[in-house]
């Protein structure tokens, strides 16, 4: 007679799977319907971007740096421009500190709203999405009359930021930041106040604070945990230290940390709000002046080539911290240039929230962290000033074509 | 734990008695926002390879949880440079501090210890430089790839600049296009 001695499964969920938005692989040891242990493997759209940094410019890196991620394509240029300005002793206006703030929470509204849309669809609850997606429409609405692009911006510059903000603009701004609170109210409404939500999210995927702490989380998913953390506050850069505003963390509403997956949506839907008002007080207080250091690229370029040394810049990005790290060697480009997304430091954390969970819990746990591997998926073609729109499938078969093109 | 606040120049002198010869080129850099000039810090320095796990357990002097950023790395030809990313004091509104600790390994012999039994959230950066840099981290719980891909051969790693680098692997999809 043989004996079973093994009493576990295994379970492989991604890289491409229907309950996660981002490509990662899972690989699950289950018992009954409990995880007893998890693996993570990533890498599945590593696009070698770092190394291909180093052979561009730095005024093309910068445009590189935005393709990194297409819901962080603000917060990445951005960064490396706050590393490259530390590094060659750059003073950024005034002003150009202060739009720099406005475009960085207009990203953070637009990438939490996303969220909250992801998250509800994660517990079957699409109409949810469909209310996000439709919110999210005014931000990014917003986002292209400011910046003239809704996800690749643009605005961004070593120095400054490219596109002024004049005084006609505001009243569009203000309304639809109006038209936002009263939305993101009743987004609160929905996913607050539904007993349903807090009974499947509350005491789900718990993170605790210790872990969270030793595992290096960052964002949302630390700050849920208890962990007051935001790099807006810890080193005002920009405007941020004129601004008044505090550490989000879910106590300050419920008045308790659980560090669950309830918590990570309290801290996103209390963080637009914050984002709106970081906005109204940015523009309240907006200086005037120049929006960029130096406006000539050429004479950018030039002073850039004659720079050695070394620095970081960091923002606090809706996912949490992203950090750049560049080395200058008086060249066209980077010696080196290190991107760490916020992502990187939050796949640990996963391992606790998943373990001794359900499988049916995988999803929605797996989305708390917002979890960000690539993104983008439509183009936008303008020629002779008519607009086009390419769809997925167009742009499928043109690569189809290009492809057959290079006899690959 | 030290409860009061530390200058970083404080940080900078604590490493220095601590390590006497091993921490040189230290340097405190500045920075501001806004119209108020908010001030924060950056502190720099290099360390002997050796002394890094020790030194990373000095950081617990100042902040019973050290938070890692992450580890740069590059190539210098004779030599690969490590820069150990970390923020002390978060939490209090202008105070933290970011502290970049840079080692040098040669690279006949790229060998560094572990730090993450005492910041398990190291493991993917340490993962990192030993498939992209062909660093050595010794004592690294978890020794598998984490980015890249499994068909990039061994003893390829992409931010090498030299012969083990990737360069015979880049293929320039424009220069095929008709």
């Amino acid at each position: 007679m043989t004996t079973i001695s093994r009493t576990t499964y295994q379970i492989p969920i991604g890289p491409i799977h229907p309950a996660l938005k981002e490509p990662v692989n899972f690989t699950f040891e289950i018992d009954g319907e409990k995880i007893i242990n998890v693996d993570i493997r990533l890498g599945h759209v590593h696009r070698s971007i770092e190394w291909a940094g180093t052979k561009r410019n730095f005024i093309q890196v910068l445009y590189l740096a935005e393709r990194i991620c297409g819901i962080c394509s603000y917060c990445h240029p951005m960064s490396l421009a706050l590393a490259v300005e530390r590094t060659a002793h750059i003073d950024v206006p005034e002003r150009a500190e202060y739009l720099r703030v406005v475009h960085s929470e207009l990203e953070r509204i637009a990438s939490h709203i996303l969220w909250v849309g992801v998250a509800a669809h994660e517990i079957g609850f699409d109409s949810v999405l469909f209310l996000t997606w439709q919110v999210r429409e005014m931000v990014l609405d917003l986002i292209e009359y400011l910046t003239g692009n809704r996800i690749t911006k643009g605005i961004t510059m070593i120095g400054g930021v490219r596109r002024d903000l004049t005084a006609e603009m505001v009243p569009r701004i203000l309304e639809t930041l109006q038209q936002l609170k009263k939305q993101v109210q009743r987004l609160h409404r929905v996913m607050l106040d539904d007993s349903t939500i807090q009974m499947r999210c509350r005491n789900c995927g718990v993170l605790t604070k210790e872990d969270a702490l030793k595992l290096c989380a960052v964002g949302p998913t630390a700050r849920a945990s208890g962990v007051r953390k935001d790099v807006r506050l810890d080193q005002p850069y920009f405007a941020f230290g004129d601004l008044d505003f505090e550490y989000t963390t879910p106590d300050v509403l419920t008045g308790e940390v659980h560090g669950d997956v309830y918590d990570r949506i309290i801290v996103r839907l209390l963080e637009i709000q914050q984002s709106i008002d970081l906005i109204e007080q940015s523009l309240d207080r907006l200086p005037a002046g120049d929006i960029v250091a130096e406006s000539k690229l050429p004479a950018l370029l030039a002073s850039l080539k004659k720079v050695t040394g070394e620095g970081i810049g960091r923002m606090e990005a809706p996912r949490g911290e992203v950090f750049h790290y560049v080395r200058l060697t008086a060249a066209e480009s980077p010696y080196c240039w290190k991107v760490r997304a916020p992502t990187y430091n939050n796949i640990l954390p996963w391992i606790p929230m998943l373990l001794g969970q359900q499988i049916a819990d995988i999803p929605i746990i797996a989305a708390s962290i917002d979890p960000c591997m690539s993104c983008t998926n439509r183009v936008t073609l303008v020629e002779d000033n008519q607009p086009s729109l390419v769809d997925r499938e167009t742009l499928h078969q043109l690569s189809l074509e290009k492809t057959r093109r290079l006899r690959l | 734990m030290t409860t009061t606040r530390v200058t970083p120049e404080e940080i900078v002198s604590s490493f220095q008695t601590r390590f006497p010869q091993g921490i040189t080129q230290p340097r405190v850099e500045r920075h501001n926002g806004g119209t108020l000039k908010t001030e924060f810090v950056h502190v720099w320095f290099r360390i002997e390879t050796g002394l890094l796990k020790e030194a990373v357990k000095h950081l617990f002097a100042f902040e019973p949880y050290p938070h890692f950023a992450v580890t740069s790395g590059y190539d210098l030809g004779d030599t690969i440079e490590l820069v150990y990313h970390f923020s002390l004091f978060y939490g209090e509104r202008g105070r933290e501090i970011s502290l970049n600790m840079t080692v040098t390994l040669p690279k006949d012999n790229p060998v560094i210890d572990t730090i993450t039994d005492l910041i398990p959230g190291a493991l993917i950066s340490e993962q990192e430089k030993q498939e992209m840099l062909g660093v050595q981290i010794r004592g690294i719980p978890k020794d598998a790839r984490v980015f890249v891909a499994d068909d990039i051969p061994e003893g390829v790693f992409p931010w090498r600049r030299d012969e083990t680098g990737p360069d015979k692997l880049v293929r320039n999809l424009h220069e095929g296009d008709p």
